[in-house]
């Protein structure tokens, strides 16, 4: 009889148990290089999520151009959070659709940013062009494959990483700095739309001797098609922060707001920053970033406020309609 | 004969034709119609006007919108008007000469009308990148032809091609050959009869045929995404830039570029159909 | 004995040549690639790229999209052509051009009028937003986009060839007194079959394929609003090149198969066609 009590019990209890097992979906709306990333991130959160409140959470994502992204957002793609290259891009969506307050970026701890990123160079094998620095770039002959960034959020980091670059040497110069760049996207044979066309066009394609990428895109190169590449780090360059936020007015209607504030803790988590680490972002947390000490080498990173005094006036300044990346671009032969 | 049941006096009056059903159709028509394509067409031709007449004129001159529609609409050009060099060429084979294999190649003038864009994209780009199988030989010669307007030039005579040959053969088909033989009995010479007699008999189709590739692939996006350098100025086609000035929020600059396209098409294809029905007036 | 009408046997040769390697060129080397570099890594790989998730699911989505699409398009493709053909009324060029319009808009384009009505920003977005209905970035907008872009394909078809039929047949059955949908189903159906089946072909092979309108308004939810096209482009930025050129391949062989079709429509049924076409 105790045996049939306790079967029955158990049977109700798990009957109990999975018929309060919810389902819930979110929507990842993320930038171009994060697909490997948010591949393993979602498989770990849902296993934590289930463990935890015993439902079963699917993440869906969307993969795209940064700016392309936001702007679909705006125009009604459904996001429960977006994670995308710039703060920038959050703003307006904050801004144009009001779907997030103003003040969001302060929400998270570190600017909401759990985990950064920089730009490096990626070579051919044996770096026939011995590309080392920034001037190396504008040698005769050689061809820089980067995004365009007016699409692309990567490649607004590596046009700023550029500048910062010769801003800071030149001693402060912004001409100084315009030329260099300008220089830079004269060497520039293809603009393509996203980070990860660019990629594309160098690896597969073999287009250019060198790319200006994401340090993941570039590990991320190295393991795809091991003894084709080489990374080589520039003597300095760019803290790029892409930034992570809850959109509030969305997960307030679809009322899966607490899956997706617990999700981006979960950035910020040991177990998501191993991952981040792993697939070779660099994490906030210091002890894990020391783990991977040699995936993640020490060059001073400049931040953004610290060169261009911010988003907002970076990106009026260089890539609004009329801004120096356009004023580059003028037929100035 | 309609005359039969209803005066035709009166039919006229009452109703377009003898056969019922006139308002029911038309009905249906215009309404499929205004739904599908004119109301969402309307919210294109209404965006660019917020920003007044000058602001539209300035959104279109911008240096590098018109470097765009220069590649486009040139672009189409130079594809249109080889297809129709060549097109003339295969639809003469293809009608009037058997050779082995000739079903095969007859058949595989229709595959840019069912492949995908982005298949003949991707297929593109990877035959003329420097390490493809076209690309690598022809870089070998210093001709580059992935991520210049080159590239946009094949892809666009690949999207064409059909038009211009589809056009033409059944006119050639129908062309009795009494008109080529009276010339010859009459002394001219092959490139004669060809010149004085054929070639005006099939002017009209070729310019059908070349006027449609042209249209076609002035718009053209999935096909080029892969294969243009998108560099502004240089290699940038307008429908990338309807994208990129939609990422940075200028809805009003997207709708401008995309008007200007829609306008130009479509008095081309209004001009063909006009062009047709005088011919067909005057037969 | 050599015809003054045949081109001489050297004109011959090159034109030929010329034909034979310009559509080689142009057509079969792209085609070519494309199966080659689906095997490239052998069939296993290839195979395995198809039966992904994510892959079924944008097979499943192009199939949904084109039983939608296409049906549409027919029966609004069979009633202009009707209308056209079969009365006389002012407008008509212009009607006719209006249906061929969406041949002249870029895909782009015709996925941003769309954006453009049923965005948020756009003039019904916000109304759509409150009453939790979702047109662009899910399925209606990508249908409509799609109808959109094939919607001529059918009429193009049949406007051609009922304005050559003329309406002496169906106007007899009228004055013996059939009803018009009678007339419709019994005399005009069978005169335009062959017709209606190109169209219809022509417009399933467009509304699988679409790429530049559906890109735009899809949102390019993995596993939720990617067509095949679409999915082609996501693989192909995955550095999944293989995978890329598998579903490439899938589509390629649906536009072969569509062109096999067409080819066997036309040799077997070619005096049917020919009578109809010189009626």
């Amino acid at each position: 009889m105790k045996k049939i009590h306790a079967l029955v019990a158990a049977a109700v209890l798990f009957a109990a148990g999975s018929a309060q097992a919810a389902d819930v979906t979110l929507l990842n709306v993320s930038y171009d290089p994060t697909r490997e990333l948010y591949k393993n991130v979602n498989a770990a959160f849902a296993a934590e999520w289930k463990a935890k409140t015993g439902d079963n959470v699917t993440i869906n994502q969307s993969h795209g151009g940064s700016g392309a992204q936001a702007r679909a957002v705006i125009d009604g793609l459904d996001a429960d959070v977006v994670t995308l290259a710039l703060a920038y891009d959050i703003d307006a969506i904050a801004q144009k659709a009001q779907l997030l307050p103003a003040g969001w970026q302060k929400r998270l701890p570190d600017n909401s940013t759990p985990y950064t990123s920089t730009i490096v160079f990626l070579v051919r094998k044996g770096n026939p062009w011995k590309i080392k620095d920034w001037p190396d770039l504008v040698k005769p002959g050689i061809h820089v494959i980067t995004p365009n960034p007016k699409t692309s959020g990567g490649a607004r980091w590596a046009y700023l990483a550029a500048w910062a670059y010769a801003e800071k040497k030149a001693g402060g110069s912004k001409d100084a700095a315009k030329e260099f760049v300008r220089q830079i996207y004269a060497h520039v044979p293809v603009l393509d739309a996203g980070a990860r066309g660019a990629t594309t066009n160098f690896a597969q394609r073999g287009i250019g001797d060198v790319l200006l990428s994401w340090e993941n895109e570039a590990h991320l190169a190295l393991k795809e098609e091991p003894g084709k590449f080489d990374i080589v780090y520039p003597s300095n360059s760019i803290l790029a922060e892409p930034p992570v936020a809850v959109v509030d007015k969305n997960v307030d209607r679809h009322g899966t707001r607490k899956a997706a504030e617990a999700y981006l803790q979960f950035l910020y988590s040991k177990k998501g920053q191993e991952i981040e680490a792993q697939n070779f972002y660099r994490p906030r947390d210091a002890a894990i970033l020391a783990a991977h000490a040699r995936d993640f080498p020490n060059i001073p990173l400049y931040t953004i406020d610290d060169v261009f005094g911010g988003w907002t006036k970076a990106q009026a300044t260089h890539f609004a309609d009329g801004g120096v990346f356009d004023q580059i671009y003028k037929p100035s032969k | 004969m309609s005359s039969v049941a209803i005066p035709s006096r009166f039919a006229r009056l009452r109703n377009p034709s003898a056969l019922p059903g006139f308002g029911l159709t038309l009905g249906f028509t215009l309404f499929y119609l205004s739904a599908i394509v004119l109301l969402p067409l309307t919210a294109l031709l209404l965006k660019p006007w917020t920003m007044g007449w000058d602001g539209f004129v300035a959104a279109i001159t911008e240096p590098r919108v018109l470097a765009s529609l220069k590649l486009s609409f040139g672009g189409a050009a130079i594809a249109a008007l080889v297809n129709a060099v060549f097109g003339l060429i295969v639809a003469w084979a293809l009608t009037r000469y058997r050779f082995p294999g000739k079903r095969l190649f007859d058949a595989l003038v229709d595959l840019p009308f069912a492949l995908p864009t982005a298949v003949a994209g991707i297929a593109l780009s990877a035959l003329y990148a420097p390490n493809g199988w076209l690309g690598g030989p022809l870089s070998l010669l210093g001709v580059k032809i992935a991520f210049t307007p080159a590239g946009v030039i094949v892809a666009l005579i690949f999207i064409g091609l059909p038009f211009v040959v589809r056009t033409l053969q059944p006119v050639i088909a129908d062309m009795s050959e009494e008109a080529e033989e009276a010339a010859a009995t009459l002394g001219a010479t092959r490139w004669q009869t060809l010149r004085r007699v054929v070639l005006p008999a099939l002017t009209p189709a070729l310019v059908t045929g070349t006027g449609l590739a042209f249209a076609r692939a002035v718009g053209e996006y999935g096909s080029l995404i892969f294969i243009a350098g998108n560099l502004p100025m240089k290699s940038e086609i307008a429908p990338l830039l309807i994208i990129i000035k939609l990422q940075q929020y200028d809805y009003t600059g997207a709708a401008a570029i995309g008007l200007v396209m829609l306008a130009a098409s479509f008095v081309i294809i209004l001009a063909l159909n006009l062009f047709q029905s005088l011919l067909a007036a005057r037969r | 004995m050599r015809r003054p009408t045949d081109d001489s046997l050297f004109t011959r040769g090159l034109l030929i040549a010329i034909t034979v390697g310009y559509i080689g060129l142009f057509l079969f080397l792209p085609l070519l690639t494309v199966f080659s570099s689906a095997l490239a890594k052998g069939l296993q790989v290839a195979l395995d790229a198809l039966r992904d998730p994510d892959a079924l699911s944008a097979v499943r989505l192009t199939l949904i999209v084109a039983a939608i699409a296409v049906p549409f398009n027919l029966a609004f493709g069979i009633c202009a052509a009707w209308v056209v053909s079969k009365y006389d009324f002012r407008g008509k060029s212009l009607l006719i051009s209006l249906i061929d319009l969406p041949f002249s808009v870029s895909p782009v384009v015709s996925g941003l009028i769309y954006v453009l009505m049923f965005g948020l920003q756009g003039w019904i977005g916000p109304w759509l937003r409150d009453h939790d209905i979702r047109i662009i970035f899910a399925l209606p907008g990508i249908v409509l986009a799609t109808i959109f872009v094939t919607f001529p394909f059918v009429a193009r078809e049949l406007i051609p060839l009922m304005t050559d039929q003329g309406r002496d047949e169906e106007e007899a059955a009228v004055s013996l007194g059939a009803s018009g949908f009678q007339t419709f189903l019994r005399v005009t159906l069978p005169n335009i079959k062959w017709a209606l089946l190109y169209g219809v072909l022509l417009c399933n092979a467009r509304a699988m394929g679409e790429f530049g309108a559906v890109s735009v308004v899809s949102g390019h939810i993995r596993g939720l609003t990617n067509t095949m096209p679409l999915h082609v482009e996501v693989l192909y930025n995955d550095y999944q090149y293989v995978g890329a050129f598998a579903v490439a391949s899938l589509l390629a062989l649906l536009a072969i198969v569509t062109l096999v079709l067409k080819s066997l429509l036309e040799w077997r049924f070619a005096d049917e066609i020919a009578a109809t076409h010189r009626h």
